[in-house]
């Protein structure tokens, strides 16, 4: 059976709240690609000024941040508290998490949009509950060099010190993450039940449809 | 057992149920701006799939467009591209496109409404999290990612899974003075940021009936700020005669098979909710939000918390650092926060009648000399044509205000609209994260009437005294 093992460093930012401006600022959002938006990742935080699409290269990072710190310049698992993702639906913060190359993200909930951004995206979202989190900081705390590892088809995350946590987690968004999806080739499968959906309504409803 | 209002519009339009108990849901409208679309049409092009149903389709440019000297185009070359890109799309695809001059442009959310786009019953999707504005009109509106844009254009549908109903009713009415805006910060006070999260939120009361529609628009915009996926609001006779006579209204022929339909648009007396709120309106006084989380709110006539009376240490931390990030100290009192900049503008409070509250405010008065900056953005090109019919734009040109062309402006400052470091602003819109308005900028969020009054005196005052 295919399987995905996410394992790697771990950046811990114990802030509930994070939003997607947070995440990636507004400027970022002016670009019509969807690649290279990790080098912004947190760019309010991460750097001396403010950048802009074309104005980013000759910026001093900010050291007391911790992507520019080792070893978690190079991380794969992110762990914030409560509610990530809050905000604006822009998928721009996906893209730039992904792009810098987090590939999974533990928290106790996360924003809906962002929720659903993120799984369409390959990104692992694992809800724990408060004391599950709040160990996770504490081991952390006392060995930056942490490094979990995911177990997706296991819905196991094991850590050091013989630290094993069970997750929930739906059985699409874990498919998803295990198989990556085309949605649209999924959904066009059922192309014919759309049609007959569509043409009962414009019966019904013709207000509804502007080809009238 | 009796249906929601949610359970209603969600069964009319669920297609399927699927295995993982999300449902494929049909789309009747959609929205298209130019920030969170071009990905989506590339993608498109790129597995040569085609748009399904491109009559459902109305697209504008808002949230990088100038609000000054429009007619000398847009003079930032990436914005430039971004809104270029948006035409080209559209012209490609044979979708509605409202141009930066013409008088229908304006923000999506205000839009939408104000040109019969958005109907009772309807479910109306957009790439923008404010897209919950159009359940005032009882439609079922939810914001999107890109992904979900690309899905929708290609196949009318979306995949989603059905969110948990709550009510919150609001008894009695309103103050004087005391606004829809109040009611919705106030609410989102109450029930914390996360507190409508995976909820649908249907308003309710009489508070909620006696309101006009732009005032509701006001309140479901932000329901989205409570953590909830959408708002919604009962049809009644306010809906009927807001949707009747706009411009992509149903034809006259079908009017009353659609009325008949839309009458059924409210929540069975026998509906149940997984969950209830009760507030009175009675209670609110105005509010204004002192942190960088909508739900960092007090009363006008209240202080700034002071941390160290906090338990909870994580939200001692939060409160702390909310209090660093927007310069203020505990236990300072409202009125003796003082402004550099007003905003009166957003998908939030852009309507007219946001503006005629401003403007009544403001009417022979002027703006504090230590006021840097203040301005109104009308929330669309009509809005801006009916408050210079009523003379609102005089009032607030003679205030010293400045009057802008439509947009989302200094809402998000995509455009040059923006907070510059250390600046603080009233402002009517929707978010006061840290950088929402500029980096380094501190937001207040009120309502117009009262960045209005704090735009006069130079700092906050509880107009409800005057
Ligand atoms: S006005 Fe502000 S909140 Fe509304 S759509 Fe524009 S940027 Fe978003």
């Amino acid at each position: 059976m295919k399987n995905k093992i996410i394992s790697g460093q771990v950046i811990p930012i114990n802030q509930a709240n994070i939003d997607t401006d947070a995440i990636i600022p507004k400027q970022y959002l002016k670009s019509i690609n969807k690649s290279g938006f990790g080098k912004f990742l947190f760019d309010s935080l991460r750097y001396s000024r403010p950048g802009t699409l074309d104005d980013y290269e000759d910026r001093e990072p900010n050291m007391d941040f911790i992507l520019n710190k080792e070893p978690f310049s190079k991380g794969k698992i992110l762990i914030a508290n409560d509610n990530f993702g809050c905000g604006s639906s822009r998928e721009h913060a996906v893209w730039a998490i992904k792009d810098f190359g987090i590939e999974a993200i533990i928290s106790t909930s996360f924003a809906d949009i962002f929720s659903r951004n993120s799984f369409k995206n390959g990104i692992l979202l694992i809800s724990v509950n408060k004391d599950v989190l709040k160990k996770l900081f504490k081991e952390i705390e006392s060995n930056k060099e942490y490094i979990l590892s995911i177990n997706v088809l296991d819905q196991s995350i094991t850590g050091p010190k013989n630290l094993t946590v069970r997750f929930e987690i739906n059985k699409s968004d874990k498919e998803r993450i295990i198989h990556g999806y085309d949605d649209i080739a999924i959904t066009l499968k059922r192309k014919n039940q759309i049609i007959e959906y569509e043409q009962k309504m414009k019966k019904n409803k013709p207000w509804l449809f502007n080809d009238e | 057992m009796g249906k929601t209002l949610y359970d209603k519009i969600w069964d009319e339009h669920q297609i399927a149920v699927n295995s993982d108990d999300s449902s494929l849901l049909y789309i009747d409208r959609h929205l298209v701006h130019e920030v969170t679309s071009p990905q989506a049409f590339e993608g498109l092009k790129i597995d040569q799939r085609n748009i399904w149903n491109k009559n459902s389709i109305y697209a504008v440019s808002d949230h990088n467009v100038p609000t000054s000297a429009r007619d000398q185009g847009i003079e930032d070359k990436i914005s430039k591209l971004q809104v270029d890109t948006l035409v080209k799309n559209c012209k490609e695809n044979n979708i509605t496109y409202f141009d930066l001059n013409d008088v229908n442009q304006g923000i999506v959310h205000v839009i939408g409404p104000e040109l019969g786009i958005t109907q009772p019953g309807m479910t109306l999707v957009c790439g923008d999290s404010h897209t919950s504005t159009h359940g005032a009109l009882a439609a079922l509106a939810f914001g999107i990612g890109t992904s979900d844009v690309e899905h929708v254009l290609a196949t009318q549908c979306i995949n989603v899974k059905k969110a948990k109903n709550m009510k919150i009713n609001i008894k009695n009415n309103l103050r004087a003075f005391v606004t829809p805006k109040d009611v919705i910060l106030y609410v989102i006070k109450k029930i914390g940021t996360s507190g409508g999260t995976a909820h649908t939120i249907e308003f309710a009361g009489k508070c909620i009936s006696d309101m006009s529609i732009e005032g509701r628009m006001t309140i479901c915009n932000m329901s989205i700020e409570a953590g909830a996926k959408s708002g919604l609001v009962a049809f009644d006779d306010k809906t009927f005669n807001y949707v009747i006579d706009r411009e992509h209204t149903p034809e006259t022929k079908h009017i009353d098979v659609a009325t008949k339909y839309w009458e059924t648009l409210r929540s069975d007396a026998n509906a149940t909710f997984d969950s209830t709120y009760e507030f009175d309106a009675d209670l609110i006084v105005p509010q204004v939000s002192w942190g960088t989380s909508p739900e960092m709110t007090v009363d006008v006539t209240g202080n700034i918390p002071d941390p160290s009376e906090i338990e909870d240490p994580k939200k001692r931390d939060a409160i702390a650092r909310a209090l660093n990030y927007m310069g203020l100290k505990p236990n300072q009192s409202i009125d003796s926060i003082t402004l550099d900049k007003v905003f009166i503008g957003s998908c939030t409070n852009s309507r007219i009648e946001d503006l005629r509250d401003a403007a009544s405010i403001l009417e022979g008065k002027k703006v504090a000399n230590t006021i840097k900056q203040a301005m109104v953005v009308p929330g669309s090109g009509l809005v801006k044509i009916q408050a210079e019919k009523e003379g609102l734009d005089k009032i607030f040109i003679d205030s010293g205000f400045e009057w802008r062309e439509p947009g989302c402006s200094m809402c998000l400052g995509m455009n040059d609209d923006s907070l510059s470091p250390y600046e603080r602003c009233a402002s009517t819109s929707n978010r006061n994260f840290e950088g929402r308005q500029g980096d380094k900028g501190r937001t207040h969020l009120v309502s117009p009437a009262m960045a209005a009054m704090a735009a006069v005196k130079g700092h906050f005052c509880n107009i409800t005294d005057l």
